[in-house]
């Protein structure tokens, strides 16, 4: 693939596995083992079966009449919401627990910052009987409480990351000093596409799902299986690089991907990498990160938990700064008006996260008859509280 | 030769480093606790250059890495401190700290810097070998600056011996594979982890460190490395003492005697 990872983990100037000694055994064994694993039929057949039986895939393309007609484009929303657990991070916890099952590990480990991700991988423990340790920032902790108690209720333990911004990137922090702590007995599940390689290829791999599925049903339902458009929101990027990954190499599909602006880009509160940020190194790979001149890592905000991120996964900053796809973002009320919009559009209340990608509809110039495929990565419940403050409904 | 081989050239036995970080707890008092490290009998030093999400450590550090940010520190003000390093302090020093903040302040410049005022050697722990040996080795190899690399009890021994190969002055052992600020509990797998690398007779020597905290488990370490470093034992004190220039030589002697005495 031309896009894709070279064989010592790069996507051109990005990637890597920038990781201290006490890591590179376990991420050596992911790297000798992942591909034969996941390659394998017993994992093939075993994913495929939980994916159907289990997630509720193939998740629906549904065509948008009404957005359709105010936009003046065919749109297309890939209904990740309507996995189990709600949201596509089901797809990699599911691919990751059946590896880390594989790889013998008895205890997994994840960080998570909207809950989205550590729902979906504590509920992926309990289907295996894997003991399940979730980091989240205090921070979100008390943003997202209904996910914190939707993991307990599955049986995992969340633990406060209190250090720094008490954010994701902080709970991504004290989920590799448990995997430093840990190296032998336990797997860490990353949830996006961040992190030392092999992680941010392994993760592409199990949401490639989510384009491969829309690339047929496209097909099915309109006789062309390329849309001009492929659209998705990005903090880490795991549903934009599953949105993106089999259209990657088709030159006439532009990708669209969708970063969070905060209270604005120059507000000094935003979590717009590619605006605001510049090459270094995050979580082990080599990318485009936001940061004080000296390398220190900037806080990001943005109202949505799950793009309040201060870097992207090295393939989106590959694809940005070859261009392959464009990167835009929206500030937190244009997001929140794409929600309710979609909401009394379509009756599909979305998360936040995911109305900042239907929230870039508005300023794209459409010629007529475009098909656009957006990622509707998630549902809104989760964030009902945010939603009522924000409209004091 | 720089100090680092000097120093192991001379003396190989029982010999103590000390971690610190820079601007820590004070902005300006980097120097004058290597000065004070030095009169009290430490034979080398590491200076911690602070990063915001320093993943290899636990609490001690990382509060100290965070106070000497909100100090003001950075590796700038770093540099212009250390010019009068080696007016004060004749002893080996190493920069320790995070790779990002040296990818910003440009690596050859980095290197190139850190060899001006003096320093001898470099602790990069998310530097892995791979990418320091096909990216970067140059920078480090024309300014005579060692990297150290890390070994833990799960490295295998093809990789020791690789590491061994690419090191310049000496190999760090850590005592565990875990975050810094442990208790090292001397088990019998870390004995047999210690004897298993002393039994490989490197090129390089061997120093010994994370979860070194009194004056037993240096002792212990030193049975089998040439050194041993006490981290987060001494930010502790530092962060506790008001007077912890004056607290230094208490703190070196109750780490060396135990040792001599032994």
């Amino acid at each position: 693939m031309k896009y894709g990872v070279d064989e010592q983990g790069y996507y051109g100037d990005f990637g890597g596995a920038y990781i201290p000694e006490m890591l590179y055994p376990n991420i050596e064994e992911l790297r000798q083992q992942y591909l034969e694993i996941t390659t394998d039929a017993s994992f093939t057949d075993e994913f495929n079966q939980l994916m159907r039986d289990y997630v509720g895939r193939p998740s629906p393309l549904y065509f948008a009449k009404r957005t359709s007609e105010l936009y003046g484009a065919n749109i297309y929303f890939k209904r990740e919401d309507l996995n189990h657990t709600g949201s596509h991070k089901i797809n990699n916890a599911i691919g990751q627990i059946l590896l880390a099952q594989r790889l013998g590990k008895k205890r997994v480990i994840a960080e998570t910052g909207a809950g989205q991700h550590g729902v979906a991988t504590a509920t992926v423990c309990a289907l295996k009987n894997i003991e399940c340790v979730v980091y989240m920032g205090e921070v979100d902790i008390e943003r997202q409480a209904p996910n914190v108690a939707r993991m307990k209720m599955l049986g995992a333990t969340v633990i406060p990351a209190t250090s720094g911004s008490k954010t994701l990137k902080d709970a991504t922090n004290e989920a590799m000093r448990d995997w430093i702590n840990n190296p032998e007995d336990t797997h860490y599940i990353i949830g996006s596409v961040v992190g030392p390689y092999p992680y941010p290829e392994m993760v592409a791999r199990f949401q490639s799902i989510i384009s491969a599925e829309t690339r047929k049903q496209l097909f099915e339902q309109t006789g062309n299986e390329l849309p001009d458009y492929a659209l998705a929101c990005v903090g880490g990027g795991s549903n934009a690089m599953g949105m993106f990954y089999h259209f990657l190499d088709e030159e006439s599909v532009k990708l669209v991907a969708v970063e969070a602006a905060g209270k604005g880009i120059d507000s000094g509160e935003s979590a717009a990498t590619t605006f605001l940020g510049r090459e270094g190194v995050l979580h082990g790979s080599r990318t485009i990160l936001m940061q004080t001149n000296d390398g220190q890592v900037v806080e990001p905000y943005s109202i949505s938990a799950g793009l309040d991120y201060p870097g992207i996964g090295p393939q989106h900053a590959h694809l940005y700064k070859i261009k392959r796809a464009e990167y835009v973002s929206i500030t937190d009320d244009e997001a929140m008006e794409a929600g309710l919009e979609c909401s009394r559009l379509e009756g599909i209340i979305p998360a936040i996260e995911t109305a900042h990608a239907l929230a870039h509809l508005k300023k794209m110039n459409f010629k007529g008859n475009e098909t656009v495929v957006i990622c509707l990565s998630g549902r809104g419940d989760k964030d009902l509280t945010t939603y009522i403050n924000h409209f004091g409904f | 030769m720089n100090r680092l081989n000097q120093l192991f050239s001379t003396k190989r036995e029982n010999l103590l480093s000390i971690y610190y970080t820079a601007g820590f707890p004070e902005l300006d008092s980097t120097v004058a606790i290597a000065a004070a490290l030095e009169k009290a009998g430490a034979d080398f030093l590491e200076i911690g250059f602070p990063y915001s999400d320093p993943l290899a450590d636990g609490p001690t550090i990382q509060h100290s890495s965070q106070t000497a940010l909100e100090n003001g520190m950075n590796l700038n003000l770093l540099f212009e401190q250390l010019k009068s390093l080696r007016a004060q302090v004749s002893i080996p020093v190493l920069l320790m700290g995070y790779f990002n903040p040296v990818v910003q302040y440009g690596i050859e410049n980095f290197c190139k810097k850190a060899v001006e005022v003096g320093i001898d050697g470099v602790i990069i722990p998310d530097l892995p070998m791979y990418e320091y040996e096909s990216l970067y080795k140059q920078y480090f190899l024309e300014h005579n600056l060692s990297n150290i690399f890390l070994v833990t009890p799960i490295t295998s021994e093809e990789r020791i011996r690789k590491i061994d190969d690419l090191s310049q002055s000496f190999i760090y052992l850590l005592s565990s594979s875990s975050i810094t600020g442990k208790n090292l509990e001397v088990s019998d797998t870390v004995e047999l982890y210690f004897e298993r690398i002393k039994k490989m007779e490197l090129k390089n020597p061997t120093v010994i460190g994370f979860g070194i905290s009194g004056n037993a488990a240096f002792a212990k370490a030193c049975k089998y490395a040439n050194a041993a470093i006490v981290g987060s034992a001494f930010v502790k004190m530092l962060t506790i003492e008001k007077d912890y220039i004056d607290k230094i030589p208490a703190f070196i002697k109750q780490l060396k005697n135990q040792t001599i005495a032994a």
